[in-house]
């Protein structure tokens, strides 16, 4: 019975392509967006006068930097124009591709770079930009951990909404032991086993008991801000000189590197927990791509019954996966307090645990890429609250929606095919 | 029963699930080198013994012997250490994972992936029973006739001696399935044991050794591949069945369904139907055949008013209907059943009285203003049941308590009770015992005769020969070819690879014929 057909299906499938509706609706609401910006900036940049000024180092770095003045007028005007350009090539559906990201990168960074230059054009004020650097850093740590944890639970099927809680309860746990035992160490372990012990309860209901993931994970979180609340009024509260005050964590100077002007000190002259967030970006990356736990991780998380029938215990790979995750997140929330020497208050992660959520969604569930999109959103965090002090003629409240403005197009030339795990948030119970 | 050594030997095995029985005390004999065939209807209990004997269900009673030894499995990791390996109906393949990654996942070596060692492996396996697959080809970009291969070199990378094949069929072209059962015909040669699980009588016929046929959770017998269809038709079934759908020679009238340079895209923004053209006459059933994934489920939305066609007009009885929406092309007399009945042709809580009138529940009869007519849908109801044969206790029992073919009869009652123009169809038999796809059929067939147009997408040759006046196959969003009926199985299968007519019937004919050539 040996046949030989024209087995014309063994090449792989090639269809015309054409523009989803979804796709296109993206691609004109951000071009017209970008349009809209880019307009708006060479309106105002005819009105710009002056130079903008950037001090690239401040006061107390060793090696001094010169401060750059950038000409106002014709800096915002090219910005705009290539704001204009890049939006007239996302309504016009000319761009593919490569030349489609690279226009809604280039058209973020415009607009930021436009919208703070005409800010700071003619000021007497010159834009820091170290400390933007180091503010990022600051508020991306916490944020690229969250993400990770996110990263990894997900992965595994399960959907975290509960990041946030894990963050408070670390951030409170970390605060007390490092009060109480006057050890950086200590509070960080206290920290992760109480992101750890948070997993734990997600994994118990959403993988034993099935309960729906979403809203396990927003009960999670009241959970833990009101056991976190209660325990502050109580216990903390009237005993705050031995139960919160953290002790100072140091920072770990780099050689060599920490020379580096302008990034140096930024990036190598920083505390453990910097570092430790930063290296798990690349081993999050390793274990879920080249071990063979994290191709069982990733096998549960798309496709559970496959890896049934190949006798992987789909329960205990997803438990592994989100008491793993819990680690990252204790290490997150320990940044808090502990990580930046400040004492507990209530509700201190104000939302930080939902934003590592997005930059994990936006990055498209995959380490590096969520890890790239916390950093970015760290940076727009800390563009707003310097404009605030540039005393700009425009509302302030119209430049803190700038960066998230960017943000949004940015993203959109990021769009690809890659989408959430196909069983994340789908019980096993097979 | 032979309890010598060599062989699988399952005794007594008994599954219940709550009350159900799903398998009841079935002894079962498989020997090296043998394609034992297990025939059966849906929902005899086939799949749910061959998930017993991969340790994917315990069984309530009874024994699982292999080469001698008694086994006592509680996960598919023990019964693939003993040998056995399965080919799933829905492959059990990580969509975005290499071929590689998927066939090392459980079996990964150390905790980093040796990657490379992965691919050689996967080129052995290749190589060694003839079924070349790329290793770094990611599976949501293969077609599935080469996802399936990836799945049987899965159950070989075990060295797996007893291969249960559930299904397999389901989704290949006729080609595909000649490739098959080559494969299967190596692997006995090899010595290896295959369980073939199916309920098309021709391949059974064409590749088993031994037939053993089960019905409602029980064997009910044993057959030679000598046997006729009806002889094992009968025995599924459990009483005599007609396989051949009585119906006159058509007699077509005007153009009613006419579709012209019709393209649609999927959600995604392929183009998947490219440029269709063809009319559906009145009293005249064209058929659509082609494999599964064609377009045809796209090309149908787009008629329906699911989806906007990119290009291309549709016209019902001279009315432009391109661009209506389904409750415009339902009142254009457009009668619809639809591919997945689970998803889209009921409303699977609500009782069958209401599931008999979700499509003219806003109007009269069964509505005056804003409330409902109720004694008027009972009475719709239990007319429609005496007429469809439904097999149900009450009118008011959820549509979910049903069988699918009683389900199915459901959704057909519903679109036939009033006048239609156009009765779309897209695998109204998919899923349905023997029985019901007897009476499902004369439906169709006599709807035709009252002058409906009939458009049947069907995936299944029997089905296509047996309702269609004109068959259009269609291959990767094209139309390949509009034919006759009565076109050879052979051309109709190269068709549908999207070989052109003229080429097909010039085609050397695959199977035996080509080893005298």
């Amino acid at each position: 019975m040996t046949t030989t057909h024209p087995t014309t299906l063994d090449v792989p499938l090639e269809l015309d392509r054409t523009e989803s509706a979804a796709a296109r609706r993206a691609r004109l609401s951000t071009g017209a967006l970008m349009l809209v910006l880019g307009a708006l900036m060479a309106w105002l940049g005819f009105g710009t006068s002056g130079d903008a000024s950037y001090a690239l180092s401040d006061a107390f770095a060793a090696v001094q930097l010169p401060t750059v003045a950038l000409p106002g007028l014709p800096v915002v005007l090219v910005c705009a124009l290539l704001t204009l350009l890049a939006g007239a090539g996302f309504v016009s559906g000319r761009l593919w591709g490569r030349a489609k990201a690279s226009a809604a990168t280039i058209a973020a960074a415009a607009i930021v770079l436009g919208f703070v230059t005409w800010a700071a054009a003619g000021r007497p004020f010159s834009f820091p930009v170290q400390n933007q650097l180091a503010g990022t850093i600051a508020l991306a740590t916490p944020l690229v951990l969250g993400a990770l944890c996110g990263v990894l639970c997900e992965n595994a099927g399960v959907v975290n909404v509960a990041i946030e809680g894990q963050f408070l309860t670390a951030a409170f746990t970390a605060a007390t032991v490092g009060s109480v035992t006057r050890s950086i160490t200590a509070a960080l372990v206290a920290g992760v086993i109480a992101g750890v012990l948070m997993g734990a309860m997600l994994a118990l209901f959403s993988i034993k008991y099935l309960v729906d993931q979403v809203v396990l994970g927003v009960v999670l979180n009241l959970f833990a801000s009101g056991l976190t609340g209660f325990v502050f009024d109580q216990l903390v509260q009237p005993n705050s000189t031995e139960l919160n005050r953290v002790p100072p964590i140091s920072r770990l100077e780099i050689p060599l590197l920490s020379d580096i002007p302008l990034i140096g000190p930024v990036l190598f002259n920083q505390t453990i927990l910097v570092y430790l967030a930063f290296v798990s970006v690349p081993v999050v990356w390793f274990l879920l791509y080249r071990t063979r736990w994290g191709l069982r991780v990733r096998s549960v998380g798309e496709h559970p019954e496959a890896a049934d029938t190949v006798g992987i215990n789909v329960r205990a790979v997803r438990w592994q996966a989100v008491l793993a995750g819990g680690v990252f997140a204790g290490l997150g929330g320990s940044f808090f307090t502990i990580g930046s020497s400040v004492s507990f208050i209530k509700d201190i992660t104000v939302g930080n645990g939902f934003i590592a959520l997005a930059a994990l969604i936006m990055g498209r569930w995959h380490p590096v890429r969520a890890a790239l999109m916390a950093v970015f959103f760290g940076f727009v965090t800390q563009l707003a609250s310097q404009l605030q002090t540039l005393q700009t003629p425009m509302p302030s409240q119209f430049l803190l929606m700038l960066p998230y403005l960017a943000t949004i197009i940015a993203v959109a030339g990021l769009i690809g095919r890659s989408r959430a795990p196909k069983a994340d948030g789908v019980p096993y119970t097979g | 029963m032979n309890h010598t050594s060599g062989g699988l030997q399952l005794a007594g095995i008994t599954k219940r699930f709550g009350s159900f029985t799903a398998v009841d005390s079935v002894d079962l004999e498989v020997r090296p080198g043998e394609i034992h065939c297990l025939l059966g209807e849906n929902g005899a209990g086939k799949s749910t013994l061959m998930n017993v004997l991969y340790g994917l269900l315990k069984p309530d009673e009874g024994q699982i012997v292999i080469d001698g030894s008694p086994q006592n499995f509680t996960n598919p990791r023990q019964a693939m250490a003993a040998g056995i390996g399965m080919v799933h109906q829905h492959f059990m393949l990580v969509d975005p994972f290499t071929v590689a990654e998927n066939l090392m996942l459980g079996r990964e070596g150390g905790f980093v992936l040796a990657k490379d060692a992965a691919r050689q492996r996967v080129r052995e396996l290749g190589e060694r029973y003839t079924m070349p697959v790329d290793p770094d080809a990611v599976i949501e970009d293969l077609p599935v006739g080469v996802q399936q291969r990836v799945e049987i070199l899965k159950a070989l990378a075990n060295d797996a001696q007893y291969l249960v094949f559930d299904e397999p069929t389901a989704v290949l072209t006729p080609q595909e399935i000649d490739d098959l059962m080559a494969v299967m015909d190596r692997l006995r040669s090899e010595g290896r044991a295959i369980v073939f699980i199916t309920h098309k009588l021709r391949e059974v016929r064409a590749v088993a050794d031994r037939i053993t046929v089960m019905r409602r959770g029980r064997i009910v017998g044993q057959a030679a591949p000598t046997a006729s269809e009806a002889e094992l038709a009968e025995m599924m079934v459990g009483r005599a069945i007609d396989l051949r759908v009585a119906k006159e020679a058509a007699a077509p009238g005007e153009p009613r369904l006419v579709v012209t340079g019709l393209k649609v895209a999927n959600t995604a923004g392929g183009i998947v139907v490219d440029g269709v053209d063809f009319d559906v006459r009145a009293g005249e059933t064209l058929c659509i055949a082609g494999v599964q994934g064609n377009g045809q489920s796209e090309l149908v939305d787009a008629l329906l008013g699911n989806v906007t066609p990119l290009e291309g007009t549709v016209t019902l009885d001279g009315t432009d209907i391109t661009r209506a929406t389904p409750r415009q092309t339902i009142d254009a007399g457009m009668g619809f059943v639809p591919e997945d009945r689970e998803a889209d042709g009921f409303v699977a809580p609500f009782t069958i009285a209401e599931n008999l009138v979700l499509n003219r529940s806003n109007q009269a009869p069964f509505a005056h203003g804003l409330a409902l007519d109720l004694a008027e849908i009972d009475r719709n109801a239990v007319a429609l049941r005496e007429e469809f044969d439904i097999r149900a206790q009450s009118v008011h029992d959820p549509i979910s308590s049903l069988s699918g073919g009683n389900k199915q009869k459901v959704v057909l009652a519903r679109e036939l009770s009033r006048p239609l123009s156009v009765l779309i169809a897209s695998q109204p038999t998919r899923g349905v015992d023997v029985g019901a796809i007897e009476f499902l059929h004369r439906r169709i067939v006599s709807e035709r005769d009252k002058g409906t147009a009939v458009l049947l997408v069907s995936t299944e040759l029997d089905e296509v020969e047996a309702l269609a006046d004109r068959v259009l196959v269609m291959y990767r969003g094209r139309v390949v070819g509009i034919v006759s009926p009565d076109t050879p199985r052979e051309v109709l299968g190269l068709m549908m690879a999207g070989v052109p007519l003229e080429d097909a019937q010039g085609a050397p004919r695959p199977g035996k014929e080509e080893n005298h050539g």
